[in-house]
Protein backbone atom coordinates (compact mmCIF):
# COMPACT_ATOMS: atom_id res chain seq x y z
CA UNK A 1 0.00 0.00 0.00
CA UNK A 2 1.24 3.45 -0.78
CA UNK A 3 1.66 6.24 1.72
CA UNK A 4 -1.18 8.23 0.15
CA UNK A 5 -3.74 5.68 1.22
CA UNK A 6 -2.56 5.53 4.84
CA UNK A 7 -2.05 9.24 5.56
CA UNK A 8 -5.07 11.25 4.36
CA UNK A 9 -3.96 14.49 2.74
CA UNK A 10 -5.79 17.61 3.81
CA UNK A 11 -7.67 19.52 1.10
CA UNK A 12 -9.69 22.68 1.23
CA UNK A 13 -11.08 24.94 -1.50
CA UNK A 14 -8.53 27.74 -1.99
CA UNK A 15 -9.95 31.04 -0.67
CA UNK A 16 -10.94 33.74 -3.17
CA UNK A 17 -8.61 36.28 -1.51
CA UNK A 18 -5.30 34.70 -0.61
CA UNK A 19 -4.06 37.15 2.06
CA UNK A 20 -5.84 36.31 5.29
CA UNK A 21 -5.62 39.81 6.83
CA UNK A 22 -7.08 41.39 3.67
CA UNK A 23 -9.88 38.81 3.59
CA UNK A 24 -10.84 39.54 7.20
CA UNK A 25 -10.44 43.31 6.82
CA UNK A 26 -12.75 43.42 3.80
CA UNK A 27 -15.36 41.22 5.46
CA UNK A 28 -15.27 43.14 8.72
CA UNK A 29 -15.32 46.49 6.92
CA UNK A 30 -18.42 45.51 4.95
CA UNK A 31 -20.23 44.38 8.11
CA UNK A 32 -19.32 47.54 10.05
CA UNK A 33 -20.37 49.84 7.20
CA UNK A 34 -23.71 48.03 6.74
CA UNK A 35 -24.44 48.23 10.49
CA UNK A 36 -23.54 51.91 10.57
CA UNK A 37 -25.61 52.63 7.47
CA UNK A 38 -28.68 50.97 8.93
CA UNK A 39 -28.07 52.64 12.28
CA UNK A 40 -27.98 56.13 10.81
CA UNK A 41 -30.97 55.75 8.48
CA UNK A 42 -33.48 58.23 9.90
CA UNK A 43 -37.07 57.05 9.85
CA UNK A 44 -39.76 59.36 11.15
CA UNK A 45 -42.15 56.67 12.32
CA UNK A 46 -45.04 58.98 13.36
CA UNK A 47 -44.83 60.58 9.90
CA UNK A 48 -44.89 57.16 8.22
CA UNK A 49 -47.92 56.24 10.34
CA UNK A 50 -49.64 59.47 9.47
CA UNK A 51 -48.90 58.91 5.77
CA UNK A 52 -50.54 55.51 5.54
CA UNK A 53 -54.19 56.69 5.59
CA UNK A 54 -53.21 59.58 3.36
CA UNK A 55 -51.75 57.13 0.87
CA UNK A 56 -54.89 55.03 1.09
CA UNK A 57 -57.04 58.09 0.34
CA UNK A 58 -54.77 59.00 -2.56
CA UNK A 59 -55.02 55.48 -3.89
CA UNK A 60 -58.80 55.46 -3.44
CA UNK A 61 -59.03 58.63 -5.49
CA UNK A 62 -57.88 56.54 -8.48
CA UNK A 63 -61.09 54.55 -8.42
CA UNK A 64 -63.05 54.07 -10.47
CA UNK A 65 -60.67 54.90 -13.34
CA UNK A 66 -62.23 57.40 -15.71
CA UNK A 67 -61.58 56.46 -19.31
CA UNK A 68 -64.22 58.70 -20.87
CA UNK A 69 -63.53 62.14 -19.35
CA UNK A 70 -60.43 62.88 -21.40
CA UNK A 71 -60.84 60.13 -23.93
CA UNK A 72 -59.44 62.10 -26.86
CA UNK A 73 -56.42 63.26 -24.85
CA UNK A 74 -55.68 59.71 -23.76
CA UNK A 75 -56.06 58.27 -27.27
CA UNK A 76 -53.92 61.03 -28.79
CA UNK A 77 -51.31 60.63 -26.07
CA UNK A 78 -51.08 56.88 -26.55
CA UNK A 79 -50.91 57.22 -30.33
CA UNK A 80 -48.19 59.84 -29.99
CA UNK A 81 -46.25 57.60 -27.60
CA UNK A 82 -46.54 54.63 -29.94
CA UNK A 83 -45.44 56.78 -32.86
CA UNK A 84 -42.47 58.07 -30.86
CA UNK A 85 -41.59 54.52 -29.89
CA UNK A 86 -41.69 53.16 -33.45
CA UNK A 87 -39.74 56.05 -34.97
CA UNK A 88 -37.11 56.26 -32.24
CA UNK A 89 -36.55 52.50 -32.12
CA UNK A 90 -36.12 52.40 -35.90
CA UNK A 91 -33.76 55.39 -35.99
CA UNK A 92 -31.84 54.18 -32.95
CA UNK A 93 -31.29 50.68 -34.34
CA UNK A 94 -30.36 52.03 -37.78
CA UNK A 95 -27.65 54.16 -36.20
CA UNK A 96 -26.47 51.53 -33.73
CA UNK A 97 -25.79 48.85 -36.36
CA UNK A 98 -22.76 50.61 -37.88
CA UNK A 99 -21.70 51.94 -34.49
CA UNK A 100 -22.05 48.50 -32.91
CA UNK A 101 -20.03 46.82 -35.68
CA UNK A 102 -17.39 49.50 -35.27
CA UNK A 103 -17.31 48.92 -31.53
CA UNK A 104 -16.62 45.19 -31.84
CA UNK A 105 -12.96 44.58 -31.09
CA UNK A 106 -12.61 41.53 -33.31
CA UNK A 107 -14.01 43.24 -36.42
CA UNK A 108 -13.05 46.92 -36.36
CA UNK A 109 -9.58 48.44 -36.67
CA UNK A 110 -8.31 50.03 -33.44
CA UNK A 111 -9.07 53.75 -34.18
CA UNK A 112 -12.62 52.95 -35.35
CA UNK A 113 -13.09 50.76 -32.29
CA UNK A 114 -12.14 53.52 -29.85
CA UNK A 115 -14.25 56.10 -31.69
CA UNK A 116 -17.38 53.90 -31.67
CA UNK A 117 -16.83 52.84 -28.06
CA UNK A 118 -16.67 56.55 -27.27
CA UNK A 119 -20.04 57.17 -28.91
CA UNK A 120 -21.54 54.31 -26.94
CA UNK A 121 -20.04 55.49 -23.67
CA UNK A 122 -21.43 59.01 -24.13
CA UNK A 123 -24.83 57.67 -25.10
CA UNK A 124 -24.97 55.35 -22.12
CA UNK A 125 -23.76 57.76 -19.49
CA UNK A 126 -26.95 59.85 -19.39
CA UNK A 127 -30.25 58.62 -18.11
CA UNK A 128 -33.24 59.25 -20.41
CA UNK A 129 -34.77 61.93 -18.16
CA UNK A 130 -31.58 63.98 -18.22
CA UNK A 131 -31.34 63.60 -22.00
CA UNK A 132 -34.99 64.58 -22.33
CA UNK A 133 -34.54 67.74 -20.24
CA UNK A 134 -31.55 68.64 -22.41
CA UNK A 135 -33.31 68.00 -25.72
CA UNK A 136 -36.48 69.80 -24.60
CA UNK A 137 -34.29 72.84 -23.88
CA UNK A 138 -32.68 72.36 -27.31
CA UNK A 139 -35.70 71.66 -29.52
CA UNK A 140 -38.60 72.95 -27.41
CA UNK A 141 -41.52 71.05 -25.91
CA UNK A 142 -43.08 68.25 -27.91
CA UNK A 143 -42.56 64.76 -29.23
CA UNK A 144 -39.57 65.64 -31.43
CA UNK A 145 -37.41 66.12 -28.35
CA UNK A 146 -38.75 62.77 -27.11
CA UNK A 147 -37.87 60.99 -30.35
CA UNK A 148 -34.33 62.38 -30.28
CA UNK A 149 -33.98 61.35 -26.62
CA UNK A 150 -35.14 57.79 -27.18
CA UNK A 151 -33.12 57.34 -30.38
CA UNK A 152 -30.00 58.54 -28.58
CA UNK A 153 -30.58 56.20 -25.67
CA UNK A 154 -31.33 53.29 -28.04
CA UNK A 155 -27.95 53.71 -29.75
CA UNK A 156 -26.13 53.26 -26.46
CA UNK A 157 -28.14 50.23 -25.44
CA UNK A 158 -28.42 48.41 -28.75
CA UNK A 159 -24.98 49.33 -30.07
CA UNK A 160 -23.23 48.06 -26.97
CA UNK A 161 -25.13 44.77 -26.94
CA UNK A 162 -24.55 44.29 -30.67
CA UNK A 163 -20.83 44.92 -30.22
CA UNK A 164 -20.67 42.43 -27.39
CA UNK A 165 -22.60 39.84 -29.33
CA UNK A 166 -20.21 40.20 -32.27
CA UNK A 167 -17.26 39.86 -29.91
CA UNK A 168 -18.75 36.65 -28.52
CA UNK A 169 -19.43 35.04 -31.89
CA UNK A 170 -17.71 31.93 -33.20
CA UNK A 171 -14.86 33.51 -35.14
CA UNK A 172 -14.10 30.38 -37.18
CA UNK A 173 -17.42 30.73 -39.04
CA UNK A 174 -16.52 34.28 -40.01
CA UNK A 175 -12.99 33.20 -40.89
CA UNK A 176 -14.35 30.53 -43.23
CA UNK A 177 -16.43 33.12 -45.09
CA UNK A 178 -13.43 35.42 -45.38
CA UNK A 179 -11.34 32.56 -46.79
CA UNK A 180 -13.68 32.30 -49.79
CA UNK A 181 -12.54 35.72 -51.01
CA UNK A 182 -15.68 37.52 -49.85
CA UNK A 183 -15.70 41.31 -49.68
CA UNK A 184 -16.12 43.13 -46.38
CA UNK A 185 -19.87 43.66 -46.65
CA UNK A 186 -20.36 40.08 -47.82
CA UNK A 187 -18.29 38.95 -44.87
CA UNK A 188 -20.53 40.86 -42.46
CA UNK A 189 -23.67 39.62 -44.21
CA UNK A 190 -22.69 35.93 -44.38
CA UNK A 191 -20.19 35.44 -41.60
CA UNK A 192 -21.48 37.64 -38.79
CA UNK A 193 -25.09 38.66 -39.33
CA UNK A 194 -26.52 35.11 -39.15
CA UNK A 195 -24.72 34.56 -35.86
CA UNK A 196 -26.05 37.67 -34.12
CA UNK A 197 -29.44 38.11 -35.81
CA UNK A 198 -31.78 36.13 -33.53
CA UNK A 199 -30.49 37.80 -30.40
CA UNK A 200 -30.58 41.22 -32.02
CA UNK A 201 -34.21 40.76 -33.08
CA UNK A 202 -35.05 39.86 -29.51
CA UNK A 203 -33.14 42.86 -28.17
CA UNK A 204 -34.81 45.14 -30.72
CA UNK A 205 -38.22 44.07 -29.39
CA UNK A 206 -37.01 44.51 -25.84
CA UNK A 207 -35.78 48.01 -26.66
CA UNK A 208 -39.17 48.78 -28.28
CA UNK A 209 -40.73 47.82 -24.99
CA UNK A 210 -38.33 50.02 -22.99
CA UNK A 211 -38.83 52.94 -25.36
CA UNK A 212 -42.59 52.80 -24.89
CA UNK A 213 -42.26 52.88 -21.11
CA UNK A 214 -39.67 55.64 -21.29
CA UNK A 215 -41.92 57.65 -23.60
CA UNK A 216 -44.44 57.76 -20.76
CA UNK A 217 -41.79 59.06 -18.37
CA UNK A 218 -40.05 61.65 -20.52
CA UNK A 219 -43.43 63.22 -21.31
CA UNK A 220 -43.40 64.48 -17.74
CA UNK A 221 -40.47 66.77 -18.54
CA UNK A 222 -42.19 67.97 -21.69
CA UNK A 223 -41.01 65.57 -24.37
CA UNK A 224 -44.48 64.64 -25.65
CA UNK A 225 -46.39 61.38 -25.63
CA UNK A 226 -48.71 59.87 -23.04
CA UNK A 227 -46.43 61.15 -20.27
CA UNK A 228 -47.52 64.70 -21.01
CA UNK A 229 -51.19 63.67 -20.71
CA UNK A 230 -50.43 61.84 -17.47
CA UNK A 231 -48.60 64.84 -16.05
CA UNK A 232 -51.52 67.14 -16.92
CA UNK A 233 -54.00 64.77 -15.26
CA UNK A 234 -51.94 64.69 -12.06
CA UNK A 235 -51.42 68.44 -11.92
CA UNK A 236 -55.17 68.97 -12.29
CA UNK A 237 -55.84 66.43 -9.51
CA UNK A 238 -57.80 64.31 -12.00
CA UNK A 239 -56.66 61.08 -10.41
CA UNK A 240 -59.33 58.94 -12.03
CA UNK A 241 -58.14 59.99 -15.49
CA UNK A 242 -54.55 59.39 -14.38
CA UNK A 243 -55.57 55.90 -13.25
CA UNK A 244 -57.09 55.25 -16.66
CA UNK A 245 -53.86 56.35 -18.35
CA UNK A 246 -51.76 54.14 -16.07
CA UNK A 247 -53.99 51.15 -16.80
CA UNK A 248 -53.65 51.72 -20.54
CA UNK A 249 -49.86 51.92 -20.20
CA UNK A 250 -49.79 48.73 -18.14
CA UNK A 251 -52.02 47.00 -20.71
CA UNK A 252 -49.81 48.00 -23.63
CA UNK A 253 -46.59 47.06 -21.83
CA UNK A 254 -48.04 43.64 -21.00
CA UNK A 255 -49.17 43.13 -24.59
CA UNK A 256 -45.68 44.08 -25.82
CA UNK A 257 -44.10 41.76 -23.26
CA UNK A 258 -46.14 38.76 -24.36
CA UNK A 259 -45.79 39.39 -28.08
CA UNK A 260 -42.05 40.02 -27.86
CA UNK A 261 -41.59 36.84 -25.84
CA UNK A 262 -43.50 34.95 -28.48
CA UNK A 263 -41.54 36.45 -31.37
CA UNK A 264 -38.23 35.82 -29.61
CA UNK A 265 -39.04 32.15 -29.18
CA UNK A 266 -40.03 32.01 -32.81
CA UNK A 267 -36.76 33.49 -34.17
CA UNK A 268 -34.60 31.18 -32.07
CA UNK B 1 2.00 24.90 -58.44
CA UNK B 2 2.46 26.30 -54.96
CA UNK B 3 5.90 27.59 -54.01
CA UNK B 4 6.67 28.64 -50.47
CA UNK B 5 10.03 30.26 -49.80
CA UNK B 6 11.47 31.28 -46.47
CA UNK B 7 8.06 31.52 -44.85
CA UNK B 8 8.43 32.95 -41.36
CA UNK B 9 5.78 33.86 -38.84
CA UNK B 10 6.37 35.54 -35.52
CA UNK B 11 3.20 36.16 -33.54
CA UNK B 12 2.71 39.35 -31.59
CA UNK B 13 3.30 37.36 -28.42
CA UNK B 14 6.86 36.81 -29.68
CA UNK B 15 6.41 33.13 -30.51
CA UNK B 16 8.26 32.13 -33.64
CA UNK B 17 5.76 29.75 -35.24
CA UNK B 18 7.49 29.20 -38.58
CA UNK B 19 11.22 29.38 -39.18
CA UNK B 20 11.90 30.05 -42.84
CA UNK B 21 9.85 27.26 -44.37
CA UNK B 22 10.55 26.14 -47.96
CA UNK B 23 7.96 23.93 -49.61
CA UNK B 24 6.79 23.21 -53.16
CA UNK B 25 3.51 21.49 -53.89
CA UNK B 26 3.12 20.47 -57.56
CA UNK B 27 -0.29 20.51 -59.24
CA UNK B 28 -2.45 17.55 -58.37
CA UNK B 29 -0.46 16.43 -55.35
CA UNK B 30 -2.23 15.52 -52.12
CA UNK B 31 0.16 16.31 -49.32
CA UNK B 32 -0.33 15.69 -45.63
CA UNK B 33 1.25 17.98 -43.10
CA UNK B 34 1.79 16.19 -39.80
CA UNK B 35 3.34 17.26 -36.56
CA UNK B 36 2.59 17.78 -32.89
CA UNK B 37 0.23 20.49 -31.65
CA UNK B 38 1.91 23.83 -31.86
CA UNK B 39 4.29 22.78 -34.62
CA UNK B 40 2.85 25.46 -36.91
CA UNK B 41 0.64 23.36 -39.21
CA UNK B 42 -2.35 25.71 -38.97
CA UNK B 43 -0.09 28.72 -39.34
CA UNK B 44 1.35 27.34 -42.59
CA UNK B 45 -1.99 27.01 -44.34
CA UNK B 46 -3.31 30.28 -42.90
CA UNK B 47 -0.23 32.08 -44.17
CA UNK B 48 -0.90 30.71 -47.64
CA UNK B 49 -4.28 32.45 -47.94
CA UNK B 50 -3.19 35.15 -45.50
CA UNK B 51 -5.82 34.67 -42.88
CA UNK B 52 -2.61 35.03 -40.90
CA UNK B 53 -0.11 37.57 -42.23
CA UNK B 54 3.35 36.03 -42.65
CA UNK B 55 6.23 37.97 -41.11
CA UNK B 56 8.64 37.16 -43.91
CA UNK B 57 9.00 34.93 -46.96
CA UNK B 58 7.01 34.49 -50.15
CA UNK B 59 4.09 32.34 -51.23
CA UNK B 60 3.53 31.93 -54.96
CA UNK B 61 0.46 30.24 -56.39
CA UNK B 62 0.68 29.77 -60.18
CA UNK B 63 3.13 32.66 -60.53
CA UNK B 64 1.06 35.07 -58.45
CA UNK B 65 2.92 36.25 -55.41
CA UNK B 66 0.27 36.20 -52.72
CA UNK B 67 2.34 37.77 -49.97
CA UNK B 68 2.45 41.22 -51.57
CA UNK B 69 -1.12 41.49 -52.86
CA UNK B 70 -3.35 44.41 -51.91
CA UNK B 71 -6.69 43.61 -50.29
CA UNK B 72 -8.64 43.56 -53.55
CA UNK B 73 -6.17 41.28 -55.33
CA UNK B 74 -5.88 39.14 -52.22
CA UNK B 75 -9.63 38.50 -52.34
CA UNK B 76 -9.29 37.48 -55.97
CA UNK B 77 -6.41 35.16 -55.09
CA UNK B 78 -8.37 33.64 -52.21
CA UNK B 79 -11.03 32.51 -54.68
CA UNK B 80 -8.45 30.09 -56.08
CA UNK B 81 -7.80 28.52 -52.68
CA UNK B 82 -10.54 26.48 -51.10
CA UNK B 83 -10.28 25.96 -47.38
CA UNK B 84 -11.75 23.16 -45.29
CA UNK B 85 -11.81 23.62 -41.54
CA UNK B 86 -11.52 21.77 -38.31
CA UNK B 87 -14.99 21.68 -36.68
CA UNK B 88 -16.36 22.46 -40.18
CA UNK B 89 -16.79 26.24 -39.58
CA UNK B 90 -20.10 26.27 -41.42
CA UNK B 91 -22.23 29.31 -40.68
CA UNK B 92 -24.62 27.38 -38.48
CA UNK B 93 -27.71 29.50 -38.88
CA UNK B 94 -27.52 29.57 -42.67
CA UNK B 95 -28.94 26.78 -44.78
CA UNK B 96 -26.79 24.13 -46.41
CA UNK B 97 -27.34 25.84 -49.78
CA UNK B 98 -26.35 29.26 -48.46
CA UNK B 99 -23.22 27.76 -46.96
CA UNK B 100 -22.26 26.14 -50.24
CA UNK B 101 -23.05 29.28 -52.24
CA UNK B 102 -20.96 31.35 -49.83
CA UNK B 103 -18.02 29.77 -51.67
CA UNK B 104 -19.03 31.95 -54.63
CA UNK B 105 -18.96 35.22 -52.66
CA UNK B 106 -15.69 36.24 -54.24
CA UNK B 107 -17.29 36.02 -57.69
CA UNK B 108 -20.61 37.86 -57.20
CA UNK B 109 -21.49 41.44 -56.35
CA UNK B 110 -22.63 42.35 -52.84
CA UNK B 111 -26.27 42.94 -53.80
CA UNK B 112 -26.50 39.60 -55.57
CA UNK B 113 -25.24 37.81 -52.50
CA UNK B 114 -27.31 39.97 -50.13
CA UNK B 115 -30.53 39.16 -52.01
CA UNK B 116 -29.38 35.52 -52.38
CA UNK B 117 -29.75 35.89 -56.17
CA UNK B 118 -26.80 33.83 -57.33
CA UNK B 119 -26.26 33.09 -61.04
CA UNK B 120 -28.09 29.95 -62.18
CA UNK B 121 -24.75 28.36 -63.11
CA UNK B 122 -23.63 28.67 -59.47
CA UNK B 123 -26.85 27.12 -58.22
CA UNK B 124 -26.52 24.26 -60.73
CA UNK B 125 -22.95 23.66 -59.62
CA UNK B 126 -23.98 23.77 -55.95
CA UNK B 127 -26.62 21.11 -56.52
CA UNK B 128 -24.16 19.04 -58.53
CA UNK B 129 -21.61 19.16 -55.72
CA UNK B 130 -24.19 18.42 -53.04
CA UNK B 131 -25.38 15.45 -55.08
CA UNK B 132 -21.78 14.31 -55.42
CA UNK B 133 -21.44 14.15 -51.63
CA UNK B 134 -24.97 12.80 -51.20
CA UNK B 135 -26.59 15.84 -49.62
CA UNK B 136 -28.65 17.49 -52.36
CA UNK B 137 -31.86 16.60 -50.56
CA UNK B 138 -30.62 18.58 -47.55
CA UNK B 139 -30.17 21.89 -49.40
CA UNK B 140 -32.69 23.84 -47.34
CA UNK B 141 -31.80 22.35 -43.97
CA UNK B 142 -30.03 24.62 -41.55
CA UNK B 143 -26.36 23.70 -41.17
CA UNK B 144 -26.68 23.08 -37.44
CA UNK B 145 -29.21 20.31 -38.10
CA UNK B 146 -26.59 18.12 -39.79
CA UNK B 147 -24.31 15.49 -38.28
CA UNK B 148 -20.56 16.05 -38.12
CA UNK B 149 -19.78 14.06 -41.25
CA UNK B 150 -22.55 15.75 -43.19
CA UNK B 151 -21.33 19.17 -42.10
CA UNK B 152 -17.81 18.44 -43.23
CA UNK B 153 -19.13 17.34 -46.63
CA UNK B 154 -20.95 20.67 -46.92
CA UNK B 155 -17.66 22.33 -45.99
CA UNK B 156 -15.99 20.43 -48.81
CA UNK B 157 -18.68 21.61 -51.25
CA UNK B 158 -18.17 25.20 -50.10
CA UNK B 159 -14.47 24.91 -50.84
CA UNK B 160 -14.92 23.18 -54.20
CA UNK B 161 -17.55 25.57 -55.58
CA UNK B 162 -14.85 28.25 -55.47
CA UNK B 163 -13.32 26.31 -58.36
CA UNK B 164 -9.96 26.36 -56.60
CA UNK B 165 -6.49 25.34 -57.78
CA UNK B 166 -5.49 24.38 -54.28
CA UNK B 167 -7.26 22.99 -51.24
CA UNK B 168 -6.10 24.04 -47.79
CA UNK B 169 -7.43 21.51 -45.33
CA UNK B 170 -7.08 22.11 -41.59
CA UNK B 171 -7.63 19.04 -39.41
CA UNK B 172 -10.68 17.84 -41.38
CA UNK B 173 -11.26 14.82 -39.16
CA UNK B 174 -10.47 16.26 -35.74
CA UNK B 175 -14.03 15.97 -34.44
CA UNK B 176 -15.22 12.96 -36.43
CA UNK B 177 -15.43 9.31 -35.50
CA UNK B 178 -12.87 6.95 -37.10
CA UNK B 179 -15.18 5.66 -39.80
CA UNK B 180 -16.48 9.07 -40.83
CA UNK B 181 -12.91 10.36 -40.75
CA UNK B 182 -11.91 7.81 -43.34
CA UNK B 183 -14.91 8.60 -45.50
CA UNK B 184 -14.11 12.30 -45.41
CA UNK B 185 -10.44 11.74 -46.21
CA UNK B 186 -11.35 9.37 -49.02
CA UNK B 187 -13.80 11.90 -50.40
CA UNK B 188 -11.20 14.67 -50.34
CA UNK B 189 -8.71 12.41 -52.09
CA UNK B 190 -11.22 11.32 -54.72
CA UNK B 191 -12.33 14.87 -55.42
CA UNK B 192 -8.73 16.04 -55.73
CA UNK B 193 -8.17 13.25 -58.24
CA UNK B 194 -11.27 14.12 -60.24
CA UNK B 195 -10.39 17.80 -60.42
CA UNK B 196 -6.59 17.54 -60.56
CA UNK B 197 -6.44 19.61 -57.40
CA UNK B 198 -3.48 19.85 -55.13
CA UNK B 199 -4.13 19.82 -51.42
CA UNK B 200 -2.33 20.48 -48.20
CA UNK B 201 -3.97 18.52 -45.42
CA UNK B 202 -3.07 19.24 -41.80
CA UNK B 203 -3.77 16.13 -39.85
CA UNK B 204 -3.07 14.73 -36.43
CA UNK B 205 -3.79 11.14 -37.30
CA UNK B 206 -0.61 9.66 -38.74
CA UNK B 207 -2.35 6.54 -39.98
CA UNK B 208 -4.96 8.50 -41.90
CA UNK B 209 -2.23 10.64 -43.39
CA UNK B 210 -0.38 7.55 -44.60
CA UNK B 211 -3.54 6.02 -46.02
CA UNK B 212 -4.67 8.97 -48.07
CA UNK B 213 -1.72 11.20 -48.90
CA UNK B 214 0.90 10.76 -51.60
CA UNK B 215 3.44 12.79 -49.72
CA UNK B 216 4.02 13.47 -46.07
CA UNK B 217 5.69 16.53 -44.62
CA UNK B 218 6.54 16.43 -40.94
CA UNK B 219 6.70 19.73 -39.11
CA UNK B 220 8.31 20.26 -35.75
CA UNK B 221 8.63 23.62 -34.00
CA UNK B 222 8.17 25.50 -37.27
CA UNK B 223 10.68 23.50 -39.29
CA UNK B 224 10.34 20.67 -41.77
CA UNK B 225 11.95 17.54 -40.35
CA UNK B 226 10.57 15.02 -42.85
CA UNK B 227 9.51 15.29 -46.47
CA UNK B 228 8.87 12.08 -48.34
CA UNK B 229 6.54 9.23 -49.20
CA UNK B 230 4.19 7.70 -46.60
CA UNK B 231 6.22 4.52 -46.60
CA UNK B 232 9.24 6.41 -45.30
CA UNK B 233 7.69 7.05 -41.91
CA UNK B 234 9.84 4.89 -39.72
CA UNK B 235 10.03 4.87 -35.94
CA UNK B 236 13.07 7.17 -36.12
CA UNK B 237 11.24 9.64 -38.33
CA UNK B 238 8.19 9.69 -36.09
CA UNK B 239 10.41 10.21 -33.08
CA UNK B 240 12.05 13.13 -34.86
CA UNK B 241 8.64 14.69 -35.53
CA UNK B 242 6.79 13.96 -32.33
CA UNK B 243 9.41 12.95 -29.80
CA UNK B 244 10.28 9.71 -28.06
CA UNK B 245 7.45 7.18 -27.96
CA UNK B 246 6.84 3.55 -28.73
CA UNK B 247 5.79 3.78 -32.38
CA UNK B 248 5.62 0.07 -33.15
CA UNK B 249 1.82 -0.04 -32.93
CA UNK B 250 1.41 2.90 -35.29
CA UNK B 251 3.83 1.49 -37.82
CA UNK B 252 2.61 -2.09 -37.74
CA UNK B 253 -1.02 -1.09 -38.18
CA UNK B 254 -0.21 0.99 -41.21
CA UNK B 255 0.20 -2.05 -43.46
CA UNK B 256 -3.01 -3.75 -42.34
CA UNK B 257 -4.90 -0.51 -42.64
CA UNK B 258 -3.52 0.29 -46.03
CA UNK B 259 -4.72 -3.08 -47.28
CA UNK B 260 -8.10 -2.62 -45.67
CA UNK B 261 -8.37 0.86 -47.14
CA UNK B 262 -7.52 -0.36 -50.62
CA UNK B 263 -10.14 -3.05 -50.26
CA UNK B 264 -12.73 -0.58 -49.02
CA UNK B 265 -11.96 1.76 -51.87
CA UNK B 266 -12.45 -1.08 -54.32
CA UNK B 267 -15.82 -1.87 -52.79
CA UNK B 268 -16.90 1.72 -53.04
CA UNK B 269 -15.94 1.94 -56.67
CA UNK B 270 -17.77 -1.29 -57.40
CA UNK B 271 -20.87 0.00 -55.64
CA UNK B 272 -20.48 3.27 -57.40
CA UNK B 273 -21.16 1.86 -60.84
CA UNK B 274 -24.50 0.48 -59.74
CA UNK B 275 -25.87 3.16 -57.43
CA UNK B 276 -26.26 6.90 -57.70
CA UNK B 277 -23.88 8.78 -55.41
CA UNK B 278 -26.55 9.99 -53.08
CA UNK B 279 -27.63 6.53 -52.08
CA UNK B 280 -24.06 5.51 -51.65
CA UNK B 281 -23.20 8.39 -49.34
CA UNK B 282 -26.55 8.52 -47.58
CA UNK B 283 -26.02 4.96 -46.49
CA UNK B 284 -22.75 5.98 -44.91
CA UNK B 285 -24.15 8.66 -42.66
Amino acid sequence: MSIASTVPRHWQKPPLIKRAWLRWALGLGAVVYLAAAFGTTEVNWPRVWEGLPRGARFFAAFFPPDFSGHRDDIVNGILESLWMTVVSTAIGIAISVPVGIGAAKNVAPRPVYYFCRGILAVSRSFQEIILAIFFVKLFGFGPFAGVVTLSFATVGFYGKLLAEDIEDMDFSQAEAVRATGAGWLQWINYGIQPQVMPRMIGLGLYRFDINFRESAVIGIVGAGGIGATLDTAFSRYEFRSAAAILLVIIGIVMALEYSSGYIRRWVQ
Amino acid sequence: MLRIKGLTKRYRTGDLALKGLDLDVPDGEVMALIGPSGAGKSTVIRCINRLVEPTAGTVMLNDIEITTLGSRDLRRARRRMGMIFQEYALVERLTVMENVLSGRLGYVAFWQSFMRKFPQADIDEAFRLLARVGLDHMADKRADELSGGQRQRVGICRALIQNPDLLLVDEPTASLDPKTSRQIMRLIKELCGERKLSAIINIHDVMLAQMFAERIVGLQLGEIVYDGPPTGLSAEVLTKIYGEEDWSATIRKIDDDADAAAEAADNVIALDSRLPHRDRMAGLT
